[in-house]
């Protein structure tokens, strides 16, 4: 039954997915891509797990990794989105 | 049971914020706030995870965040917007293998029934192929490899066996999940997968490699959250992943081609040139000065910019022309190929940088229907997306792709560092047009005299 749960929700995320983004204009691109990039460091959440459950040696330190290169990821994926978007200026817009 | 439903009902609010994070990404009027609403979503759902009753030590967790963190906030704060596809590509590698040792990590938490080890399988597959083929990409777009495609004789057989050699390693590994060994073969064989994926695709095809990465990165996430039985992992991996699969099909109906000749047809080389017509005429340069006195004249400009703009960090001079055009009277205004660059969107970054309002940046059909009433059309450093070619000349390797048709402007400026060929290797006959006039040189010195010569 859990199986099929997972694949429910997989399946439900993954068209919500494609109507999201199927309506983003060009000009973002680049935005969106780095922004759903930090998005997808959400494996951080999975990282924590491992690194502070202290099951063996190796899980721990492959744990610790994990956050480590999780948290670039979504750190470093969120700041350079909003950098980039804070750029985007139309005509007019205030300064 | 009271925390790990409230640890799931917060995973529900950080998913809710997700969704609408991406869905504000989709305007750039709320761009920005639904980036911080994703950011929230993110934030909420670490610190839940933190309640987590089967964590027991945080030294290790507080040290992992605060080195990730600290490099996370350098690297995005330094780095410049003409390096952004590099450092998206470096990101998606670390978001991949993250997801791999997630997946690996996994192994030891718990008694894994088959089920289980199906998917920590297909997490280090996915995360590994991620984290290599992320490595090859940002070596060839930071230049530290060459960006030509790298083929040998026997590829496609070599990947087909590669390919088989990983599903026997997985199966054995699922059948045997205590000999480590298994696993290992699996890891090294999914990283050098990664690589044999990549090597062979061009520079030019790079915002298709990108997108597709950036899809793995989500997938692998996903693969890693089934693995742990983590529902915020599989929700948000699977919206990373569809978000970067549309992104990838977007970039192959732009160069008309479809997927799998993007990924494949580096094995056949472009070995269709010789069988082209070869192109009759002359390319006519001309100095910045005769490109004055035209601009001077326009009443309507369209500029092209390209990869070459990116290289030559020519976006604020390309502003600046664009001003002293706009005082001279004329309409400016950017016509943009999908393709242009090395990732989606390259080019409306670095020109949003250069303080370019975004609704100049016209789209290549908003801009093809009325290229015959521009007077002038730049073309900065582009070559492929605007060579005719593509409309007329059947047989040439990019007969079909969509481009922009700056030779049907009245008169064509194209700004090159030479007549090379651009990365697809073809020959592009818009540099012998009777309209087209070439400016050799770098094109921020290029734009520099012509402003110079408009002060």
């Amino acid at each position: 039954m859990e199986i099929v749960f997972l694949a429910f929700i997989l399946m439900l995320s993954i068209f919500l997915g494609f109507e999201l983004i199927n309506k983003v204009p060009a000009t973002l691109h680049t935005p969106l891509m780095s922004g759903s990039n930090a998005i997808s460091g959400i494996t951080l959440v999975g990282a924590l797990t491992s690194a502070g459950a202290e099951h063996t040696v190796l899980a721990t330190v492959l744990g610790t990794i994990a956050v480590a290169m999780a948290t670039i990821n979504v750190i470093g994926g969120y700041m350079v989105t909003d950098r980039m978007l804070a750029m985007f200026k139309k005509k007019g817009d205030a300064k | 049971m009271g925390i790990e439903l409230l640890v799931n009902l917060s995973y529900v609010a950080a998913a809710v914020l997700f969704i609408f994070g991406l869905k504000m990404l989709g305007s750039p009027a709320t761009a920005r706030k639904g980036n911080l609403i994703s950011a929230l979503g993110m934030f909420i759902a670490v610190v839940i995870t933190l309640l987590d009753q089967s964590i027991i030590d945080y030294k290790w967790i507080l040290a992992g965040v605060v080195v990730g963190g600290v490099i996370g906030a350098l690297v995005a704060r330094r780095v410049e917007m003409t390096g952004m596809p590099e450092m998206v590509a470096l990101f998606n590698g670390f978001g991949g293998i993250a997801s791999l040792f997630v997946g690996w990590a996994a192994l030891y938490g718990m008694d894994a029934n088959t089920f289980q080890l199906i998917t920590i399988v297909l997490s280090i597959l996915i995360g590994g192929v991620t984290f290599s083929g992320s490595m090859i990409a940002w070596g060839k777009l930071s230049e530290r490899i060459a960006g030509k495609p790298i083929v040998f004789g026997g590829q496609r057989v070599f990947n087909i066996l590669l390919i088989l050699a990983i599903v026997a390693a997985s199966v054995m590994f699922t059948l045997n999940p205590a000999t480590a060994i298994y696993l290992y073969i699996v890891i090294g064989l999914a990283l050098l997968l990664g690589i044999m994926l990549v090597i062979p695709i061009g520079g030019a095809d790079m915002p298709v490699v990108i997108s597709l990465l950036n899809s793995y990165s989500g997938l692998a996430a996903c693969a890693a959250g089934i693995a742990i039985n983590n529902i915020i992992l599989i929700v948000a991996g699977a919206l990373v992943g569809a978000s970067g699969i549309i992104l990838t099909q977007i970039m192959c109906k732009a160069m008309n081609r479809s997927l799998s000749n993007v990924l494949f047809s580096g094995f056949s080389a472009v070995s269709a040139g010789g069988a082209a017509a070869k192109i009759e005429g002359e390319a006519k340069a001309m100095t910045a000065e005769d490109a004055y006195y035209v601009l001077e004249a326009a009443a309507s400009v369209v500029i092209v910019p390209g990869y070459g703009m990116a290289v030559a960090q020519a976006q604020h001079v390309v502003k600046e022309l664009q001003e002293l055009l706009e005082k001279n009277g004329a309409e400016v205004v950017y016509a943009i190929h999908p393709v242009a660059g090395r990732m989606p969107g390259h080019m409306n970054v670095l020109l949003a940088e250069a303080d370019v309002s975004y609704d100049l940046l016209l789209e290549m059909d908003a801009v093809n229907p009325r290229m015959e009433t521009f007077d002038v059309a730049i073309v900065i450093g582009a070559n492929d997306v605007v060579n005719p070619a593509a409309r007329e000349m059947e047989g040439s390797p990019i007969y079909g792709m969509p481009v922009i048709n700056v030779d049907l402007a009245r008169n064509v400026f194209v700004m090159k560092r030479s007549m090379a060929s651009g990365f697809a290797g073809i020959d592009n006959p818009l540099f012998f047009k009777e309209n087209t006039r070439m400016l050799f040189g770098d094109a921020k010195e290029m734009l520099g005299n012509i402003i110079k010569a408009f002060n």
